[in-house]
């Protein structure tokens, strides 16, 4: 006999929007946009996420933390998979997630770019400054402290902040 | 499946022997965020080997994993170009490098977003995003180089006219490549030559960089003939899993 049943669905989801991504501890891996499905039969809890980069080294992180939050919340048994196919993109990103990111001190991410050819010395958008919101920003290197960062620099109040790149 | 095997160890052979070499800058370029930057795109690159390897040993099916392929396979067996496996050399030489094989990675993505292996289109749309900013990271820094300082317009060049005659074999196409076109699963290399060379000659031309005279094309990495630079790259790289078979952090 089950000592206790498996949590609903929307519970298990409202568990996996505790789950943080620990190099963005302000998003959690729902707002992230990498949970892509939940599926919750009596015996099994199975999620299906999309990684964010291919080398990204939190993504193992990231797995491990969801099947412990879940356990921890009555999931007796919790398969993750990973789907590749599509890719995923900031896009998928809600509001919620934006407005979190610009708090926090990382501009948000724009639209993500098409298939065209890139072009050499044409720069994308700038984002604002975070911080006093100018327009007035430099890009300092496409590559922050993670993958999906840039650095930037605000000219208006001088301050360095990061870019939660369009992918 | 043979063929597709084949096939996905040179996708993935070509990233994981540039990123290593690309790794190797780690600690060492020029200024903080330019060491930050090769950093993250040897992990992108290193990523994209992991996800392609892994799709090979499963065409393969004789239970070897990614790891078992990256780190217990002989030079010989490994079917990564030769542009790749050469020393990092300086700065310029590695900018350049990257660039020419961006240019070649993001056309050659696009067109495998199409391909009938369903793991592979899914591969290939992830690389096509990261290629665009390995592409514009650089094509950037070519642009920087060339029309910068004498010092630095005579490295890059220099960086190039050694490099050219390496770029030939990315276009190169097979019996392989072409049996598995003709099932919808390869793009050809061949196809992909017009619009890198364009996109190639816009950006050299701003920098003020000239192609090589040189007709002269190395081969032999699709066939596991490599330069002498491949094996001493590979005894470091793969030391521990070989003196230590299994070992797992």
């Amino acid at each position: 006999m089950k000592s206790t049943e498996t949590p609903s669905r929307d519970r298990l989801m409202a568990v996996l929007d505790t789950v943080m991504d620990p190099e963005v501890p302000v998003l959690s891996v729902v707002e992230l946009g990498i949970v892509r499905e939940l599926e919750v039969t009596d015996a099994t809890v199975r999620v299906t996420v999309t990684p964010t980069y291919s080398g990204c080294p939190a993504m193992q992180v990231i797995e491990r933390d969801i099947a412990a939050a879940l356990k921890a919340h009555g999931a007796a048994d919790v398969e993750i998979r990973t789907r590749h196919k599509p890719a995923w993109t900031t896009d998928w990103m809600p509001a919620v997630a934006r407005e979190k990111l610009s708090a926090y001190g990382i501009a948000p991410p724009g639209p993500a770019a098409g298939q065209q050819l890139v072009s050499i010395g044409r720069r994308r958008p700038q984002p604002e400054c975070p911080y006093c919101g100018s327009a007035a920003t430099e890009l300092r290197s496409e590559f922050g402290s993670t993958a999906c960062k840039a650095i930037h620099v605000c000219s208006a109040c001088q301050q360095p902040f990061e870019e939660f790149k369009p992918l | 499946m043979a063929d597709t095997f084949e096939y996905l160890l040179r996708l993935g052979d070509d990233r994981l022997v540039l990123g290593h070499r690309l790794s190797e800058w780690c600690g060492h370029a020029p200024i903080l965020e330019e060491d930050i930057a090769l950093a993250n795109i040897a992990l992108d690159l290193v990523g994209q080997a992991n996800l392609l390897l892994t799709a090979a040993a499963a065409a393969e099916g004789k239970g070897r994993d990614a790891d078992a392929l990256a780190f217990l396979r002989d030079g010989i067996d490994y079917r990564n170009v030769q542009m790749v496996e050469l020393p990092r050399g300086d700065f310029a030489f590695t900018v350049a490098r990257q660039f020419l094989f961006a240019e070649y990675s993001l056309l050659q993505s696009e067109a495998l977003q199409r391909s009938k292996h369903d793991d592979l289109s899914g591969i290939a749309a992830k690389m096509h995003k990261e290629a665009r900013y390995h592409v514009r990271h650089a094509g950037d820094w070519v642009l920087k180089l060339g029309d910068g300082t004498e010092e630095s317009h005579r490295r890059v060049q220099d960086a190039v006219n050694e490099l050219w005659r390496y770029t030939g074999e990315l276009f190169m196409t097979d019996e392989v490549e072409q049996r598995l076109v003709a099932s919808g699963v390869a793009c050809d290399s061949a196809a992909l030559e017009p619009a890198w060379r364009a996109q190639v000659d816009d950006v050299f031309k701003r920098a003020g960089l000239s192609v090589p005279e040189t007709r002269w094309m190395q081969r032999g990495g699709r066939a596991g003939r490599h330069t002498e630079h491949l094996g001493h790259m590979l005894a470091e790289m793969q030391t521990l899993q070989r003196q230590h078979p299994g070992a797992a952090w």
